[in-house]
């Protein structure tokens, strides 16, 4: 069996390439990601088909052996930061050959908590996914959070917490949506690893993501819900 | 006393209850808290006290605590009079207190043990003065390197340091007992994390009020004599 340090990337055709690039990703190789992506474009793929068959299959890779308990948070961090390394070349060179959108995402840790590790994997992800993400930032409080709604006008509010002192702050931030009458305006997604499904459910959020996979998916659900309804309705 | 302080690692297990014969009291504790407990029932002449833990690993992943806090309790139900929880919630988002509640078993309040050290109040103005606070206690200063430093991988990838703790800015030491070696490992791990150093001595603060007041709880004799304590 070859060493890894043997295997020359330009020399591998497509479809041994993605699948070393899912090996690279999955092992967090950035500067073979990287190259791997060079490649690809350099072949004629498209940006949105480089970073949908190569890099986002790859991150689906890890995360389901990360929910299967065989890989944790430092190998998803260094497949996550390897998969970065590839969308900073991909991302400008979307922008200007278009990829399709899947709508748009408000994201933030609430108010009173700093920890964005899997805010950021989630914001990854969507993007990943074809998602516009609006970042915020870590603690963010309610106004800033309807301030965000007003100027962006997403179609998903996603809250992030790690503490457990600071996730009830995810009420709050619904419970004056729906004062203001706008809480049916936008699907509101939570996560973060002291969550459940009852809290989500208890705060009066669409839905819990346990994950930044997971996240993709439901966004990805609950859009077609939206459009089906939207639809429907005309 | 029958505390067992040892194997902090893997949980410190020691169920002296045997069948048919109930001993008066078990402490289910995060692995974290071990040593502190056992100084606490000495220097309080506690006796007729059990100490069980979980593995203080489980800082790093809240979501198996609740799990294996209910194989602990089931395991020992028909050993013990009474059970209690030395554990806070730890990141559980109350699925911990849910579980309890239907075993009936008590536990110390507050949300982590860095609240119940510090005291619940006291704990809030230091957050609120800091957000980006990373608190150590004597045993997190003791095991820093193989909770933090391996535990989250950083040794084997130290760029990820910044990605952890990039939002922080100082680390706090809150300190069971005053001892300078333990002083200076804090020190040096606020500047392996790139932190600010500060230090505030808590003593044991809830957790050996806690402990006290469970001795204290139903276990008269006929006499009306405390069983538990000396």
């Amino acid at each position: 069996m070859a060493d890894e340090e043997d295997i020359v990337l330009s020399e591998l055709n497509d479809e041994e390439l993605v699948q070393q690039m899912h090996d690279d990703l999955y092992d967090g190789l950035a500067d073979e990601v990287v190259e791997g992506t060079e490649i690809l474009l350099s072949r004629g793929w498209t940006p949105y088909d480089t970073l949908t068959k190569a890099l986002v299959e790859g991150m689906r890779i890890v995360g389901i052996d990360f929910r299967d308990g065989i890989l944790f948070v430092p190998e998803v961090l260094m497949a996550a930061n390897s998969m970065k390394s590839g969308m900073g070349i991909l991302r400008p060179l979307l922008v200007e050959t278009g990829a399709p959108k899947m709508g748009k995402i408000v994201i933030g840790t609430v108010k009173g908590d700093i920890h964005d590790i899997g805010k950021n994997l989630v914001g990854m992800m969507m993007e990943g996914a074809g998602f516009e993400v609006v970042d915020l930032g870590i603690n963010i409080d309610v106004d800033k959070y309807l301030a965000a709604l007003e100027e962006h006008e997403p179609d998903i509010l996603g809250m992030s917490a790690l503490l457990t002192t600071t996730m009830p702050y995810m009420k709050v931030v619904i419970d004056t949506m729906k004062e203001k009458g706008i809480r049916n305006d936008y699907i509101v997604l939570v996560g973060g690893a002291p969550l459940n499904e009852a809290f989500a459910e208890n705060v009066g959020a669409d839905a819990y993501c346990r994950d930044a996979a997971v996240a993709v998916e439901i966004a990805k659900e609950w859009m077609s819900r939206r459009q089906g309804s939207a639809l429907a309705a005309t | 006393m029958d505390v067992a302080t040892t194997g902090l690692s893997t949980g410190c297990d020691l169920d002296q209850g045997r069948a048919g014969i109930m001993r008066p009291l078990l402490i289910i504790a995060c692995g974290a808290l071990a040593r502190e407990v056992g100084w606490v029932i000495k220097a309080n002449g506690i006796d007729g006290v059990d100490l069980t833990c979980l593995p203080a690993e489980l800082h790093n992943y809240p979501d198996r605590i609740t799990p294996e806090m209910a194989d602990k309790i089931d395991a020992n139900t028909d050993k013990y009079e009474r059970i209690v929880a030395l554990y806070a919630d730890c990141g559980t988002g109350g699925t911990l207190d849910a579980m309890l509640a239907t075993k009936n078993v008590e536990r110390i309040g507050g949300p982590h043990c860095y609240a119940f050290y510090s005291g619940e109040d006291a704990f809030e103005m230091m957050h609120e003065d800091e957000l980006g606070t990373l608190y150590l206690t004597d045993y997190l200063v003791r095991f820093f390197d193989r909770l933090i430093i391996k535990g989250l991988g950083i040794d084997r990838h130290p760029e990820l340091r910044d990605a952890y703790f990039g939002n922080y800015k100082r680390l706090m030491y809150l300190a069971q007992t005053e001892d300078n070696s333990l002083v200076e490992k804090a020190k040096d791990a606020a500047a392996t994390l790139g932190l600010e150093y500060a230090y505030r001595f808590t003593g044991y603060g809830g957790l050996g009020d806690f402990i006290v007041e469970q001795a204290k709880k139903g276990h008269e004799d006929a006499d009306g004599n405390n069983r538990l304590l000396a």
